[in-house]
């Protein structure tokens, strides 16, 4: 990385707890407090707290917001009504992903992305450069303090500091409102499979916050959580990561995630017709699920993946699977897809190693 | 980090203690504890003959995989069988019952291996 690296707001929280930090996409982040598995664990069972300030935020206010949005991003921004979330993609020409992010319509013309670190500049230079009026899209990274709250318990624990009488948002949804009395921005959802929220703030009051919720967690087993625990809580819910599981390289249909692609509305939008035709026909690829097995080399990411012998594709993302106790992983394949519950093997260190094709939820929920 | 003095240490964070029958290989407290916790362990096979600086093991966390290095040449005598079992031993008794192999070295040949507190110097720098 080229860039100069960025410093979290929650900087000082993280030295306090004795985290170890990486840089990520440009980010200096904890990536570990008290241990992955501890971490994992935490947040499936009761709660965990994620530092998420590199996440970018790019606002979409004023006339034409909603057309312009329309006309970039594959799932329909007007069937949000205000208040209400989706997951989407920006495509490119050839309906490659560019970015995968949640938006959130705040009013009739007024919308919010919560874009991936690494892709923030391009997606504002990708946003703008269609723009009659390039002004449309603001927000430099950096601009705030971000956390998600995350695990059974994050309800119970969000409620404490709200204010009196208030309710956290539905799933989906997206509010203003005060925690301790601090303006912040909330929405339900996340990136581990568990119910939660994410939480923005200003930059000053992030660390505020962030200790508020760990203290108000703390009868309830909340532990805060780096990156390590976030990759592996949602590879085992089946949630991809961008850079390796989409690419532009990789549309969504091949990613296993047309479901996002809304070809219900009339306009148009980058690499709209060839996401159609693959809806229609089949991509040339598909994204499956895999499953190892117990005290065999877990799979990881670039390993390649073979059916009967043959090389079919590779893994984009996989892990030892901390809930399950064997390996997890999503491939990208060329088509027509194996079965759930064909044999499949992929290839550790020279060495092939058995596995299945799964539903790529590898978690079953109660 | 614990780095007991009597070892010998590689810059690639093995550890090597010098026995009446050859030396046993493992990792150190400070690698176990970068790695987080092992969930998968490949050893190499009883009699292969191994370089020093050469990849003969594989440890395993969540997070990564990590390339074990021989830290001398010399021969392949044994493995540590209680690790497929239980690879957590790696990280609760990194010097003890957590080793991953023996080694016969070849004689004559001058390995360049770390004190204990040159090895910790390398951890600080």
């Amino acid at each position: 990385m080229d860039t100069p690296i960025s410093s979290s707001p929650l900087a000082a929280c993280h030295a306090e707890l004795g985290a170890r930090m990486i840089n990520f996409g440009g980010w200096n982040l904890p990536v570990e407090y008290s241990g992955l598995l501890l971490e994992h664990q935490a947040t499936r069972q009761a709660a965990g707290l994620f530092d998420i300030s590199h996440m970018g935020q790019i606002r979409a206010q004023g006339a034409g917001a909603l057309a312009a949005l329309e006309s970039l991003l594959t799932n329909d921004p007007a069937k949000l009504r205000m208040g209400e979330g989706h997951y989407t993609f920006l495509t490119n020409d050839q309906g490659g992903v560019i970015d995968d992010l949640l938006l959130y319509r705040l009013g009739p013309e007024d919308f919010l992305l919560v874009v991936n670190a690494s892709r923030h500049q391009e997606d504002l230079r990708v946003l703008r450069k269609a723009q009659n009026n390039p002004a449309l899209f603001q927000g430099d990274p950096g601009t705030k303090a971000g956390m998600a709250l995350q695990g059974p318990r994050a309800e119970v624990i969000l409620s404490q500091l709200l204010p009196a009488g208030e309710t956290c948002p539905l799933r989906n949804t997206i509010i203003e409102s005060q925690l301790l009395g601090i303006p912040s921005t909330i929405a339900r959802t996340g990136y581990t499979g568990e119910d939660g929220f994410e939480i923005f703030t200003s930059l000053e009051d992030g660390p505020k916050v962030w200790r508020a919720l760990l203290e108000k967690g703390k009868p309830m087993g909340i532990l805060p959580c780096g990156l390590g625990a976030r990759d592996s809580l949602r590879l085992e819910a089946g949630l991809p990561l961008n850079g390796q599981d989409l690419s532009p390289e990789i549309s969504p249909i091949e990613a296993g995630l047309g479901f996002f692609v809304d070809l219900s509305r009339p306009r148009p939008f980058p690499g709209r017709a060839q996401l159609e035709q693959a809806k229609k026909n089949g991509a040339r690829r598909t994204t499956i699920g895999l499953v190892g097995q117990p005290k065999q080399a877990p799979p990881r990411h670039g390993y390649p993946v073979f059916l009967s012998g043959k090389q079919i594709g590779e893994i984009t993302s996989g892990v030892p699977s901390p809930t399950l106790g064997y390996g997890v992983a999503l491939a990208l394949i060329t088509t027509p897809a194996p079965a759930c519950g064909q044999d499949l093997e992929f290839e550790v260190r020279g060495r092939r190693v058995p596995a299945k094709v799964s539903p790529r939820k590898f978690l079953l929920k109660k | 980090m614990n780095t007991p003095t009597d070892l010998l240490y590689a810059k690639t964070h093995e550890w090597l203690r010098q026995g009446k029958e050859g030396s046993t290989v493992g990792i150190t407290d400070y690698a176990q504890s970068a790695l987080g916790d092992v969930v998968f362990v490949e050893l190499p096979k009883s009699g292969r003959k191994v370089t020093a600086g050469e990849v003969v093991a594989t440890v395993e966390s969540v997070k990564a995989a990590s390339d074990i290095y021989a830290p001398v040449s010399g021969e392949i005598t044994e493995t540590n069988p209680t690790l497929s079992a239980d690879p957590g031993l790696i990280n609760r008794e990194p010097y003890a019952s957590g080793w991953l192999f023996r080694i016969q070295a070849d004689a004559g040949k001058n390995h360049a291996l770390l004190s204990a507190s040159d090895y910790s110097a390398t951890l600080s720098s």
